[in-house]
């Protein structure tokens, strides 16, 4: 009988505790299965955040560390200043990465450090309860915005790839969405292309992952998907938005 | 063999730093310590090293975090008001038990505070700089030459005992230039790997994952890594004090003293002896762990002590529980930036010896 389905090798066989429905899962395997495509598994370190995906370092089967709140980029950058042929990774929700780790962010981007950034982007703080996020949508209800998001006091949701994309270093930013197979698929082959960039030396890559959590959003898990659908991705649009590889092959075709 | 240099406290740590395998410096520019990344920004891209200018106080530590974890001598330094902004990230070093050196060259505060030698730290480092129950060893140089010894020593200590390790300098120490004999390079950068199998350096496919955490949400485990941590304080503080005691054997009077204050004082025991006092020193060079057992010893002969600190009193109360309160303790002190003269230790001795 062949095997035509099974767990990637680079993740380990603890629980996962995400909420039932989450796309947490879905993300680690995606990370996890382009690690495996790229055999790199043995020379990968993976920097967990604080968030919801706090405890990926049990998850992922590669050498992991635990970073403060929002400091991935930080951490990673010294983890890759000291093993620059090692593969380096971050996995940060949007609290860490957009709002208190903004700056850690924006700089690792700018020296186009050579790491690869996973950044889930489900519009709230999940670990804490359902606060309002830098990336909660205008009119969001959450635990902090029980009015719902109000633009006047508390400004609007922030397009991290857009904002990066005004940078020159960053070799690759994309936004994906795990709402849909369509949607998975073509997210598995963004972050392959995010480690690809890496082993090749082609600097900061950037993965946005439009994500659920249908616990906080207090939606069924389908109901999540459909609210990614409807509510988010017109604001946050999918594709590419840096592509050095991309920009490269449209000069040499003039 | 080894050179003598006159140099800079602040070049001196630097060039002693990658004397001891040092290759990573990240760092963010305030005074009275700029000279370190300015050093380190000419010397690492000579010999394959890593300096880097980070974007924040917060992110540099941060960066020492990462490079730590993959075992590398990893160092960072900065002066009070950015000492704040690291105390995050120190405390995560202290509780994922990585060893790493903060170089700490004082200014005066709170706040902005100022630019002028300061030691006004010492509480907050002393105690564990940052939340959670942990300390950092803490070294207190009054010398150019221990601010190079010093830097080697703060590498051993830290990596033997797997904690962070200060330089705690006082402005002065920082920019005084005095002749040092710098340390031989006799750490092969490679050589700093041995003995860490906890080091995230990839599996190589060989091992189990390593993973560099803090994060304990079990309570009693928890309760066990902080008590384990604890049982590695209590060796340190058995076997690592260090001091240096001045005119001690017949003193009536004893200072107290560290940094700039300790030579100020060295003149002003000097001074009095002349005049027939008898004074003498007890100067900390582990301020965490504080050397208290030769304080003790001293409080069993002399009349009294007097501390002599850029602080409002500070180092007095790990003296007052040293001793016991068991004998009188006099103060001399400035702050702000100043500095006590000469003049004003000798009537502070006088004072105390009647």
């Amino acid at each position: 009988m062949a095997i035509v389905f099974q767990k990637p090798k680079s993740l380990t066989d603890a629980v996962l505790h995400y909420c039932p429905g989450c796309t947490h899962g879905i993300v680690h395997r995606l990370v996890a299965e382009a690690i495996d495509k790229l055999g790199v598994e043995g020379r990968t370190i993976g920097i967990a955040p604080v968030g919801c995906s706090v405890m990926a370092y049990d998850y992922f089967a590669c050498d992991m560390i635990e970073a403060s709140h929002g400091r991935a980029p930080a951490v990673a950058t010294g983890v890759k200043r000291s093993l620059p042929d090692r593969v380096v990774f971050t996995y940060q929700g949007d609290g860490d990465l957009a709002s208190i780790g903004l700056c850690e962010t924006v700089s690792a981007a700018c020296r186009g450090e050579n790491i690869t950034v996973i950044f889930i982007n489900n519009a709230i703080y999940g670990m804490t309860g359902g606060q309002m996020a830098p990336t909660s949508l205008v009119g969001q209800v959450t635990q902090t915005s029980p009015y719902g998001r109000d633009p006047a006091t508390q400004g609007m949701p922030i397009r991290i790839c857009e904002l990066l994309s005004s940078l020159d270093a960053p070799a690759y930013l994309a936004r994906v969405a795990v709402n849909s197979v369509a949607n998975v698929r073509k997210a598995g082959q963004a972050i392959l292309k995010a480690f690809t960039n890496q082993v090749e030396g082609k600097g900061f890559s950037l993965v946005e992952v439009v994500s659920t959590c249908p616990t906080n959003w207090g939606l069924t898990p389908e109901k999540a998907c459909q609210w990614v659908a409807e509510k988010m991705i017109p604001f946050y649009p999918l594709g590419v938005y840096k592509d050095k590889d991309a920009e490269a092959a449209k000069e040499a075709a003039k | 063999m080894s050179e003598k240099a006159l140099m800079k406290g602040n070049e001196a740590i630097a060039e002693a730093a990658i004397r001891c395998g040092c290759r990573h410096y990240f760092g963010y520019p305030i005074t009275p310590q700029t000279e370190i990344a300015a050093y380190m920004a000419k010397r690492m891209p000579k010999i394959g090293g890593t300096f880097l200018q980070a974007e924040s106080e917060i992110a540099a530590i941060n960066m020492v975090y990462g490079c730590a974890s993959t075992g590398r001598r990893a160092m960072t330094s900065s002066s009070s008001p950015g000492i704040s902004l690291k105390a995050e990230g120190i405390s995560y070093l202290a509780g994922s038990d990585l060893p790493a050196l903060i170089v700490n060259v004082q200014r005066g505060g709170p706040g902005l505070g100022g630019i002028q030698p300061s030691q006004s730290d010492y509480f907050f480092m002393t105690r564990g700089p940052g939340h959670g129950d942990f300390h950092i060893i803490v070294l207190a140089p009054a010398t150019v030459q221990e601010m190079a010894d010093m830097t080697r020593l703060a590498f051993e200590l830290g990596e033997k005992y797997r904690m962070p390790a200060m330089l705690l300098a006082d402005g002065t120490m920082g920019q005084m230039m005095e002749p040092v004999v710098l340390p031989e390079e006799q750490t092969d950068p490679a050589e700093v790997m041995k003995g860490k199998p906890w080091a995230t350096t990839g599996t190589e496919m060989k091992r189990p994952h390593n993973i560099v955490n803090s994060l304990y949400l079990k309570p009693d485990e928890l309760e066990k890594t902080n008590l384990a941590r604890f049982e590695r304080y209590a060796k340190l503080e058995a076997e690592e004090c260090r001091w240096e005691e001045y005119l001690m054997d017949d003193a009536e009077i004893c200072v107290v003293s560290t940094g700039i204050t300790a030579r100020v004082s060295k003149n002003a025991i000097a001074e009095c002896r002349r005049r027939g006092v008898k004074v003498g020193m007890i100067r900390p060079i582990t301020l965490y762990p504080f050397p208290k057992a030769p304080l003790a010893k001293a409080a069993e002969r002399v009349k009294g002590f007097l501390t002599v600190e850029l602080n409002m009193g500070q180092m007095r109360e790990d003296v007052e529980l040293a001793i016991r309160c068991s004998k009188p303790i006099a103060m001399c002190n400035r702050v702000g930036g100043m500095i006590p003269s000469v003049d004003e230790v000798v009537a502070a001795i006088e004072k105390e010896a009647k």
